[in-house]
């Protein structure tokens, strides 16, 4: 297990190269020149817009500068924003925000999504399982705006259960209308996922075994059901984290949430480069180490993995 | 209660162990209820092995799992009674059920590759078999290493740390059996448990399963599609036909004089109980009116006329390592043989021999890694283009699996017609009429040409594979396992038809198997192979009357109730 974490570690080496040159050299490609930017479209003194490029480096071949962005990223110096904050408070700010949105889905999701899905796996085709089938279809085929729209006019307006938008320091409790709405749609992915393949278990020869060897009820379907329907459930969880902590931009922007999706979004429409690269550098990462605890928990939950 | 007690037949005063009066088990189905078993009977006294026989789907599985209560969610039991010593069971509730699942009934299943949990060690899945029937103490470890060591898994205390995918299949059966017997059962429940295994595993195991029920004084519920099998392990055996019990008794006596139709043809046909070579019926009849042996041999030509010559012929596979690296692997070593024309061929040999890789490669879908195989003199690598393609209409493939190797979305008409079709034979009546007369040459009524592969059970899917290896008139037929996963009966008929179409057609088989049974009754020559290499090979009566390999003697050994008649 030691050794297939650690050779898995390294794997993650080439993949964050990979994904940090992608990156920059599609910055690079974007058409339009950031200095001419900078100046509005105004013409320039040719001594000015000289010292501004090397300043940014500019002037210096694409693999110097991928080197020089590579050096600032780990030395988390991920410069300015064009109103002169530094990046990297910009990011510190907005993160925990959405750190805090995303552990409060995938929870709603992880909880209720496999709590349902066994329910109606080993109860299947009676009413629990048609209800839940149903709604979750529901749930699945409304947009998520839609549903951000409703439940913010009916829980946050109409009701008044909550705050319909969040409050600069987004604490945990105005969060959590936001969450469910980000949750809802992946709660009814794994939902189905989990009835699937604890229906399917359910079948399976072992369990049969296990149930000859005088076991109880409730330990065959927690012991063998379970951990063995969880692979697959738990390979969703770990992507849908990744998105998660990538921000959600159509959610944050219905609540008014200030995470890394309002930041991301608002950064492209100005035309921020130096945020965007920031941001999306930062996700990859993110992204990169939620796959690798997927493969680790994925090794975990099953034995044959570990030796491939 | 004393009523029934009277009228059932016992010879002495113990009670019987368990006891199966009337049952009646109903599944009901999307179809309405089908009544999978009627009128069932059973008896099995303490310390008993009884066998139930019969083919799948003859419901002796369903009747033994009744017992324990493991029928399928959509089955009941729908009638009569199933008592437990003396204790009325059929409707006891899930807690008493439980109670004696593990502790008073124990299990061996089928499968040992599905039938332990991937995801748990084998020592935790010992362990909690014991914990669950309160037999786990405080030096449970020790206990699940006494249990496995008894089943007769080596080095149990380190093995019980493993995860069953680094277990062989015997290995695997033999946990199983541990798990069966952890906790001391009066009943033990073994549903065709070696019939995954190789054969000499098989024996091994039935042969250890069977001193440990007797040195544990464990009767034994035995269900089994082998009537020699059956015969050689129990004292009683029950046969099963069509979810009914059509004859039980001692188990001698109903294999030396069967009294029901069904269990004389099964007694016929059981391929380990014959001995001697399937002749068509119309060769059967020549002889007896001609009472003259020379003239009914098949036609074989001159002594030199071979059809394939395969020479040091070897195959390396590189299996991928650790860290990269990769290590050679041979899975065919260094075999020769020559098929005569007209003959049969058997390659005999476990799982693991290298023998359907040598089919593989006389098929032309894998290229040797060096030697030869010759196709009427010609190497068979060597050809490209029109040659290969011409190849491929003279040598013909039939598969283990019927299921798999029919293609679920074409009818059997276009199954059959589709080599015709690629191969550009005749305009499409020609073929419908091509199609017809191969579907009479398999016994199959021509109405079968419009419907679909999942409509049929797997001896007619087999008999359509045989017709769509015949479509093209091959010389040569490769037939890798092509009757293992058949029932008893269904077997017999389907190398019947093989036989009987050598005859007509002159066909050459190259039979690949594991079971001595079947090259018996079907090949004229075998070659034995172990480990990649051939062991052993001569005319099959040579191999059968005196092997000279201990490996061969083994194989042979290994046929269950073999020995019975003779």
């Amino acid at each position: 297990m030691v050794m297939f974490a650690f050779r898995r570690f390294l794997q993650l080496i080439p993949v964050f190269f990979g994904a940090t040159l992608l990156v920059y050299f599609l910055v690079f490609a974007t058409p339009g020149d950031p200095i001419a930017a900078l100046s509005g479209g105004k013409p320039m003194a040719p001594a000015v817009e000289a010292a501004l490029r090397a300043q940014y480096n500019l002037d210096q071949p694409f693999w110097i500068q991928y080197g020089l962005y590579l050096k600032n990223l780990v030395t988390l110096n991920l410069g300015q924003t064009f109103s002169g904050q530094e990046v990297s408070a910009v990011i510190a700010r907005a993160y925990p925000v959405t750190a805090r949105l995303a552990i409060m889905a995938l929870a709603i999701e992880a909880i209720f999504g496999v709590l349902f899905g066994v329910i109606a796996g080993l109860r299947k085709g009676k009413l629990f399982d048609s209800t839940v089938l149903v709604a979750s279809l529901v749930v699945i085929a409304v947009p998520t705006f839609v549903l951000g729209f409703v439940l913010q006019l009916v829980v946050g307006v109409k009701l008044g259960w909550a705050r319909p938008t969040v409050s600069g320091a987004a604490p945990w409790n105005e969060l959590i209308l936001p969450a469910v709405v980000l949750g809802l749609v992946s709660l009814a992915y794994v939902i189905r996922l989990t009835r699937t393949s604890i229906s399917e278990n359910m079948n399976a020869d072992y369990v049969r075994t296990a149930t000859a060897k005088g076991l109880s009820r409730r330990r065959v379907v927690v012991v063998h059901i379970l951990r063995n329907s969880l692979i697959p459930v738990i390979t969703f969880l770990g992507a849908d984290l990744g998105a998660l902590m990538g921000g959600a931009i159509v959610t944050e922007g219905i609540f008014n949430v200030p995470g890394v999706g309002n930041l991301l979004y608002k950064a492209i429409l100005k035309g921020e480069s130096a945020t965007v690269v920031a941001v999306v550098s930062i996700l990859v990462i993110v992204f990169v180490v939620a796959n690798l605890i997927v493969d680790l928990l994925y090794a975990w939950l099953d034995p044959r993995i570990r030796y491939v | 209660m004393n009523v029934n007690e009277r009228n059932t037949p016992m010879n002495d005063a113990e009670t019987p162990l368990l006891e199966i009066r009337d049952l009646a088990i109903t599944f009901d189905t999307s179809n309405g209820p089908v009544n999978a078993v009627r009128n069932a009977h059973l008896t099995i006294m303490p310390g008993e092995t009884v066998a139930i026989v019969g083919e799948s789907g003859s419901g002796k599985s369903t009747t033994a799992l009744s017992a324990i209560g493991l029928l399928p969610s959509n089955g009941r039991v729908s009638g009569g009674q199933i008592l437990f010593d003396g204790e009325d069971i059929t409707h006891a509730s899930e807690k008493r059920i439980i109670e004696l699942r593990g502790n008073s009934i124990g299990m061996v299943p089928q499968d040992p590759m599905s039938n332990l949990n991937p995801v748990w060690k084998i020592g935790f899945q010992v362990k909690e078999t014991l914990k669950a029937n309160g037999l786990a103490g405080a030096n449970s470890k020790d206990r699940v290493a006494e249990v496995l060591a008894e089943a007769g898994l080596p080095d149990a205390a380190a093995r019980a740390k493993q995860y069953p995918h680094e277990f062989s299949g015997g290995m695997r059966q033999r946990a199983l059996i541990a798990i069966g017997l952890a906790c001391r059962p009066r009943l033990l429940i073994a549903d065709e448990p070696t019939s995954a295994l190789d054969v000499t595993v098989q024996r091994q195991i039935l042969d250890h399963l069977d001193t440990m029920t007797t040195e544990l004084g464990t009767a034994v519920l035995l269900i089994t599609h082998d009537l020699g099998l059956a015969a050689e392990r129990a004292e009683k055996v029950v046969v099963m036909y069509k979810g009914q019990v059509v004859e039980s008794g001692p188990a001698l006596e109903i294999l030396r004089n069967p009294q029901h139709p069904y269990t004389q043809r099964l007694v016929n046909s059981a391929p380990s109980l014959s001995s001697r070579r399937l002749q068509s019926e119309k060769s059967k009849t020549a002889e007896t009116q001609l009472t003259k042996p020379a003239v009914v041999a098949a036609p074989v030509a001159t002594a030199d006329d071979h059809i394939v010559q395969v020479s040091n012929l070897t195959k390396v596979f590189k299996i991928r390592g650790a860290l990269g690296k990769s290590t050679d692997f041979k899975a065919v070593d260094d075999v020769s043989f020559d098929v005569k024309r007209g003959t049969t061929m058997a390659i005999v040999g476990e799982s693991g021999s290298g023998k359907s890789t040598v089919a593989q490669m006389a098929l032309s879908l894998l290229t040797p890694t060096e030697g030869n195989i010759k196709f009427d003199g010609v190497d068979v690598t060597s050809l490209r283009g029109k040659a290969l393609f011409d190849f491929r209409r003279r040598v013909q493939p039939i598969f283990q699996d019927p299921y798999g190797s029919l293609d679920p979305m074409l009818n059997i008409y276009r199954t059959i017609e589709e080599p015709l079709k690629i191969h550009k034979i005749g305009d499409s009546k020609s073929r419908e009429k091509k199609v017809r007369e191969l579907l009479d040459q398999v016994s199959m009524p021509a109405a079968t040409m419009h419907r679909y592969p999942n409509e049929l059970s797997g001896g007619q899917r087999q008999r359509i594979a045989i017709a769509r290896a015949l479509a093209l008139n091959p010389d040569l037929i490769i037939c890798d396992e092509a009757v293992s996963a058949l029932d008893v009966l269904v077997q017999a008929q389907v190398l019947n038809l093989l036989a009987e179409l050598q005859e007509d057609l002159g066909l050459t088989y190259l039979f690949i198997t594991h079971d001595l049974a079947v090259v018996r009754q079907i090949a004229d020559n075998v070659t034995v192979m172990q480990k990649g290499r051939v062991v052993e090979s001569g005319t099959t009566d040579e191999i059968f009357a005196n092997p000279s390999q201990s490996y061969t003697q083994d194989l042979l050994n290994a046929i269950p109730g073999a020995t019975l008649l003779a």
